[in-house]
């Protein structure tokens, strides 16, 4: 076994049961704690892949400030533990089933792939490469992203503020 | 050097689980974290095929990806907040002014 098979199991071990200990915990702030696993052993799986700036962005905006976001989110409204409620009946009779059939499916459909099996080719990332792409090729969508940031900041602020008494 | 089809897999375990996160739990910040946890998954995709056929593009759509689910993340949890402030709970149970 290579280092490099050994380093992936062990990452994907680590993502998915960062993944089953999300669903697994009644308390959000553990959910939250999982996510943030998860997302650092993606971000090992990309430098793997050789994406190294994909993965520096991952743990810098994802594990950082969106998971930020959430624990401020969680502490500001003072989560406590989940209720245990009635599952709905449509969850249980109908989404169980259908979303264990899109797992199933979907492993199956890529493991058919033949082109999949094929050697990967040489590494073309670089962060050069990425980013004469992202400000030549996609300049204009890169732009539109910043609107959407700008946005969205706006939307957040006027959806949390207080109704004037 | 790991085939790329595991990376694939591996994605849609996640993304799977995901699906079964949002599904079963009751909270809405972890029905929220759940929905993070697909865009993950995908972005995991993006770029094991973007590595597979040798091209920067996945890359740069996984960047996309990113800025979207930021984006979200902020919206949402202004709507989560609202939420929490009108029905004084975070479960989703009580949200329940559409239902029959």
């Amino acid at each position: 076994m290579t280092t490099e098979l050994a380093l992936f199991i062990l990452l994907a071990a680590m993502a998915i049961s960062g993944a089953v200990s999300l669903i697994l915990q009644r308390h959000p702030i553990h959910s939250a704690l999982s996510l943030i696993v998860v997302m650092t052993a993606l971000a090992g799986l990309y430098l793997l892949l050789g994406a190294e700036f994909i993965a520096a962005v991952q743990i810098i905006v994802y594990a950082g400030a969106i998971m930020v976001l959430f624990v401020f989110v969680i502490m500001l409204l003072n989560a406590g533990q989940e209720e245990r409620t009635s599952f709905s009946r449509m969850a249980t009779y109908v989404g169980l089933p259908v979303s264990v059939l899109l797992l199933v499916q979907l492993v199956w459909w890529i493991t058919r792939g033949a082109t999949l099996a094929a050697p990967p080719r040489p590494n073309p990332a670089s962060t050069r490469g990425l980013a004469l792409l992202l400000f030549k090729d996609f300049l204009l969508p890169f732009e539109l992203t910043s609107i959407l940031i700008l946005i969205a900041i706006l939307g957040a602020i006027v959806l949390a503020k207080r109704e004037p008494v | 050097m790991v085939p790329i089809v595991y990376y694939v897999v591996l994605s849609a375990v996640l993304f799977g689980l995901g699906v079964l996160g949002f599904l079963f739990k009751r909270n809405i910040i972890t029905m929220f974290m759940a929905i993070e946890l697909m865009l993950n998954a995908v972005n995991l995709a993006f770029v094991a095929f973007s590595r597979m056929l040798g091209q920067l593009q996945g890359q740069v759509y996984v960047f996309f990806v990113i800025v979207v689910a930021a984006a979200e993340a902020a919206v949402g949890l202004a709507i989560i907040l609202l939420i929490a402030r009108n029905r004084e709970s975070l479960n989703i149970e009580r949200v329940n002014l559409l239902k029959l």
